[in-house]
């Protein structure tokens, strides 16, 4: 992939809520943000987790959901431009030769900044890895959690686990070029669009797709080469599916991820802050949300967006040392209104 | 009221809860490592206990809902529940769970509670 190479006032990592309305307090400060997010799309555990589910504490807002709230998190930083790379991982945190800092993502991406905002919430979301004894060795050769190229599944035989959007569109869209494929779901039903579970059931039908019931329990083969999945039954008697490939995907979890590499100070997988800037105990890096921790720390979205604003006065002293920020109101400076441009 | 809660590396916690609390809140506020990643919304299926056989019939049946989060859990059987689907209750005093594996947090989340 082509290095690509940009500079910014301040990155942010993580696109939830409190990364969202960072953009928003920094762009007050005239100060322009580049975000980074694993998902490939806005609003963090408010888009993967609950999307749906009612939030009730948003001060202000009586009752939204989590993808309401993402939405109107969205129109409120539209007018600061923010430029966001979703589907990328930050991999690595360093300082360049005039003290700026240097993050790289998992695409070659290279972004260069002087303050850095971590509100990565509980992590990065990554696949569930399944509880089967030495499926790491086999995963990258013969277990995987994504698919890039659907032209590398051709003519193999697959086995998909799971039984919700991912697990039914992969199995329609690999029938068709698989040299077998089965579907393996613990029960009956799925979780997934009608659309798609009629799909695969015309599948079934023409013969193109095996339904089986269970759940995978051990893999048999050798040197990260499988040669079969042993599917437990519920009642838990086993058999052998052939097979050269697994596709388990039974959903996200959150894992803390290369931040842990940041050199960065951690106390049980959180970042100590202070309170008047939420700066880490290195210089111009802040964290903010879910993921710091100081004295007294409520993991609720709107403590998130306190932090959020006084991280960006003491960042913009990074950004201008040489200017001083006037404190001003949105409802009566004609600036600011400027900026949010309503005037 | 108590829960009794086995861990997954085999330790056995017997847990003070209060009534109308629901089980995954009783284990993380004590301060065991248990994911419960959504915070109890039926949302993430990371908070997977197995309930003792003799406690299933005792227990408010898992809602359309549950059972569908329980397609991202794995190991899953006829005693499995998400454990912010239990709400204490007297009938549930002395109910034993087991955590399954995938929902054991790395590090144990802020201890809230003091106790034995």
């Amino acid at each position: 992939m082509q290095a690509s190479e940009a500079s910014t006032d301040v990155i942010i990592v993580g696109a939830g809520p409190v990364g969202l309305f960072a953009v928003f307090e920094l762009g007050l400060a005239k100060l322009k943000a580049h975000v980074v997010d694993i998902l490939d799309k806005p609003g963090g555990q408010c888009a993967e987790l609950y999307p749906e589910k009612p939030i009730y504490d948003i001060p202000g807002l009586p009752f939204c959901t989590g993808q309401e709230l993402t939405d109107r998190l969205l129109e409120q930083i539209r007018p600061f431009e923010p430029v966001f790379h979703f589907g990328e991982m930050v991999e690595a945190l360093t300082r360049t030769v005039d003290g700026k800092w240097r993050l790289t993502t998992d695409t070659g991406r290279v972004l260069i900044a002087p303050v850095v905002v971590i509100a990565a919430g509980g992590g990065s979301f990554v696949p569930k890895r399944p509880p089967i004894p030495g499926i790491e060795a086999y995963e990258g050769k013969s277990v995987f959690y994504a698919v890039r190229r659907i032209d590398a599944f051709r003519g193999r035989r697959i086995v998909i686990a799971g039984g919700g959007d991912s697990a039914l569109d992969w199995t329609v869209n690999l029938a068709p070029m698989a040299g077998q494929l089965t579907l393996v779901h613990r029960r009956p039903e799925f979780r997934a669009a009608p659309d798609t579970v009629r799909k695969m059931r015309e599948l079934e039908e023409q013969g193109l797709v095996r339904f089986e019931l269970g759940q995978p329990a051990e893999l048999k083969g050798s040197d990260g080469k499988l040669d079969a999945v042993v599917i437990k039954r519920t009642d838990g008697s086993t058999f052998d599916i052939e097979s050269d490939t697994l596709l388990p995907f039974f959903g996200l979890t959150m894992k803390l991820g290369p931040i842990a590499n940041f050199g960065l100070n951690l106390n049980e997988n959180l970042i100590p802050v202070d309170t008047a800037k939420f700066e880490t105990s290195t210089q111009a890096v802040f964290a903010i949300g879910d993921i710091n921790s100081y004295s007294g720390k409520l993991k609720l979205i709107l403590s998130g967006f306190h932090e959020a604003a006084l991280m960006a006065q003491a960042a913009h002293r990074y950004v201008h040392p040489d200017k001083t920020l006037r404190f001003q109101y949105t409802t009566s400076s004609s600036e600011l209104q400027r900026l949010l441009k309503v005037a | 009221m108590f829960v009794t809660v086995h861990m997954p590396d085999g330790a056995t916690h017997r847990l003070e809860a209060l009534e109308g609390w629901r089980v995954m809140e009783v284990i993380r506020d004590w301060g065991l490592p248990i994911k419960a990643e959504c915070g109890g919304a039926c949302a993430c299926a990371t908070c997977h206990v197995w309930v003792g056989e003799e406690w299933l019939a005792k227990l408010v049946p898992p809602t359309a809902e549950e059972l569908e989060m329980l397609d991202g859990a794995f190991q899953v059987d006829e005693r499995s529940r998400l454990c912010c689907q239990i709400i204490m209750s007297k009938e549930l005093d002395g109910l034993v769970v087991e955590l399954a594996p995938e929902s054991l947090a790395d590090a144990p989340p802020e201890r809230l509670a003091v106790g034995g």
